[in-house]
């Protein structure tokens, strides 16, 4: 992002591509996408990394660019949702003359209400005591979404057929592909106005205040004040990813305000890299892929992406964006050509290392959830028995030994990058 | 004449410790003014207290005949007072450049906006880049502000606080931790972007006091013992007793 407000700042007017590429080129790729992959499995997986986007995109104004660190901004997605099924339902069943497209900007005026409300206590202070703040609000509305049953249907939820909307121009949003589309739609928007809205002064002031509030008031702004406005508006987009979230699903249940909600989207913002506008893109589509892939082939893929999560925190803090914005300048000398022969020597034990921990995880997953009798398990596209002692041998070697490894090499590795990126900022070699 | 800031017998406890027990002082406009004092005698308790950082135990501050005293921060910048920091108080993950924007933005009356974009704003970034030519910094415009030098950090800094356009600007300590010759760029810095404004200073490096300042406060144990031009401070046996005596024994 810095590039192209460089670019600008310095007075220069970019041409057309350079200035729109970056929505135009994933636009046509949005657009096509259905055609490439046919399946409606496949435009199912997509349609939830759409919701996945536009939540996590909007849970980043507050943690990346704002500093603000919430356990419960499922709230906001939750009661965009809710407001999103009861609007539908009114509409079907008063007839009103509302289309379905436009049924997400109930959920914008839900996560913007509740954000205000919320937000006007909870925004004094970031921090620990704002995290904490947040836990309860998060809970608080969990329990009442299990309480209140007349709103929010209990633990079955609420439920409402999209198609009994007025149709939109002759589509009445009975297939995948059209609440793709519908969906494909609010995520261009919500990102676009969410990156407009991180370059107007709030926008920039938001970055100020996460670094350094003290400073930030004695430009004239009252830190309260920079932190409850990306807050509201944040609340506001959650709510209209909870709202397509209703459209898509057709079902709104307590589990779209509680933790587990509250904590995938910190994990996708994560995974993703919080300090680029990016990141949080990246890491929703990477989740949800691993998501839905993953739990085609096992049962404990919750598990792994708590590990890819610990791993991302651990070695890469920066985001799988972080990984690849760093070599970007590296990339920019021609400098990639050094890395290759390095990184594959890593990538070896360090592949190992992986379908140790991997086999061990599995063997130990069948053991403790085997029926009587049971011994063989399949992973990797072989069979192995998980009670004989050969194969927890061998995989947990694999992994020790990638793991050592691994670790042996790093450190060469960490410094034929670091050669690479000097040469590229100076042009000579260390 | 009406003062840009003025003390009147400001107090201020903390607990059962009276830390500025009644000081009294008038800082005229476009006077540059320097507060010095030996370690502990409250200078940093009362710079915290005419910026709003502390909350007065008794007294008023005024800037322009108008009472700040109990004023946010915020607020008491939006009156036309800016301040620096004793630790170097930057933005250190946006670029020198965003820095100096975001000190632009309110003054120029962008406020909270959530619809103008930065980059179009032309008077927005006309501001920033004279502000930054004063520091002579265009040349790291875009530079994340944590990598600078420290004698960097601290010029940005000064950028910062005058970027709001303010008249009354407070500087902590400008040269600490600096070298003699960073010192000596610093000094000639601080007097060319305070040209026309008033300067009220806290500073422990007598070379940068008697060089800049127009006046100078003794402060002592929470008050004010001497007030007068550089050379009237030099000959005062009091501030010798209390302040240039003990440098002896240093």
């Amino acid at each position: 992002m810095s590039n192209i407000s460089n670019a600008m700042t310095a007075g220069a007017s970019p041409s057309f591509l350079r200035r729109y590429g970056m929505w135009l080129i994933p636009a046509i790729v949005v657009v096509s996408l259905p055609w490439l992959l046919t399946s409606t499995v496949a435009v199912a997986v997509l349609n939830q990394m759409g919701i996945a986007v536009i939540f996590t995109v909007a849970y980043n104004m507050m943690l990346g660019q704002g500093g603000m660190l919430s356990f419960g901004h499922a709230v906001y997605f939750g009661l965009g949702g809710y407001f999103a099924i009861h609007g539908v339902n009114m509409i079907s069943d008063g007839e009103w003359p509302i289309p379905l497209p436009f049924v997400p900007l109930f959920g914008a005026f839900a996560g913007l209400a509740f954000g205000a409300l919320f937000g006007s206590f909870s925004t004094n202070r970031a921090g620990t005591v704002f995290a904490m703040i947040s836990l309860g609000l998060g809970e608080m509305m969990a329990s009442s979404s299990l309480i209140f049953t007349k709103f929010s249907g209990g633990e079955e939820g609420i439920t409402a057929d999209r198609t009994e909307a007025l149709p939109f121009f002759g589509v009445e949003f009975t297939t995948e592909v059209q609440i793709y589309y519908l969906i494909a739609f609010w995520v261009f928007l919500a990102v676009f106005l969410m990156y407009r809205f991180s370059r107007t002064p709030i926008g920039r002031l938001a970055n100020a205040v996460r670094d350094n509030p003290e400073r930030a008031e004695f430009l004239g702004y009252s830190q309260k004040w920079v932190r409850f406005i990306s807050f509201t508006i944040s609340g506001g987009f959650a709510g209209i990813a909870g709202a397509l979230f209703a459209l898509n699903y057709e079902i709104v249940t307590e589990e779209t305000v509680n933790a587990l909600t509250s904590g995938v989207v910190l994990l996708q913002a994560y995974i993703g890299g919080v300090g680029f506008f990016a990141g949080p893109i990246v890491g929703a589509v990477i989740f949800t892929l691993l998501q839905t892939l993953m739990s085609n082939y096992t049962e404990i893929w919750a598990l792994y992406v708590g590990l890819v999560f610990v791993g991302t925190v651990m070695y890469a803090p920066a985001g799988l964006t972080g990984l690849i914005m760093m070599h970007v300048p590296v990339a920019m000398a021609g400098r990639m050509g050094t890395l290759t022969q390095p990184y594959a020597r890593i990538a070896l034990p360090a592949l190992i290392c992986a379908i140790g921990a991997i086999g061990f995880l599995e063997s130990w997953h069948h053991l403790s959830a085997a029926a009587t009798g049971e011994f063989e398990m399949h992973i990797f596209w072989m069979t192995f028995d998980f009670t004989s002692p050969i194969t927890w041998f061998v995989f947990s070697a694999m992994f020790l030994g990638g793991l050592w490894d691994a670790r042996r090499v790093a450190p060469a590795v960490a410094d034929t990058y670091g050669n690479a990126l000097h040469y590229a900022f100076t042009g000579e070699d260390q | 004449m009406s003062a840009a800031i003025e003390l009147r017998d400001v107090r201020k406890s903390f607990g059962a410790t009276e830390i500025i027990r009644g000081v009294n002082l008038s800082i005229a406009d476009g006077e540059r003014h320097a507060v010095i004092g030996p370690n502990g005698a409250g200078k940093s308790t009362l710079y915290n207290l005419i910026t709003g950082k502390y909350s007065l135990s008794g007294g008023d501050i005024l800037l322009r005949d108008e009472v700040v005293s109990g004023l946010a921060p915020f607020q008491i910048n939006r009156k036309g007072l800016s301040r620096s920091f004793q630790v170097t108080n930057i933005f250190p993950r946006m670029s020198v450049y965003e820095n100096i924007r975001c000190g632009v933005l309110w003054s120029l009356g962008y406020k909270y906006s959530f619809w103008h974009n930065v980059d179009n704003l032309k008077d927005v970034n006309d501001r920033t880049v004279e502000i930054l030519e004063e520091i002579g910094m265009q040349a790291r415009a875009q530079i994340p502000a944590g990598v600078l030098t420290y004698a960097e950090q601290r010029a940005l800094e000064i950028g910062i606080t005058i970027a709001g356009g303010a008249n009354v600007i407070l500087l902590d300590e400008p040269t600490a931790g600096m070298s003699h010759s960073e010192t000596d760029q610093a000094i000639a810095l601080i007097r060319k972007v305070t040209e026309g404004r008033t300067l009220v200073m806290v500073e422990h490096d007598m070379g940068v006091v008697f060089g800049l300042a127009d006046k100078i406060s003794v402060l002592v144990y929470g008050e004010i013992i001497a007030s007068g031009t550089p050379e009237e401070i030099k000959g005062n046996a009091a501030v010798k007793e209390a302040y240039l005596g003990e440098e002896v024994e240093d």
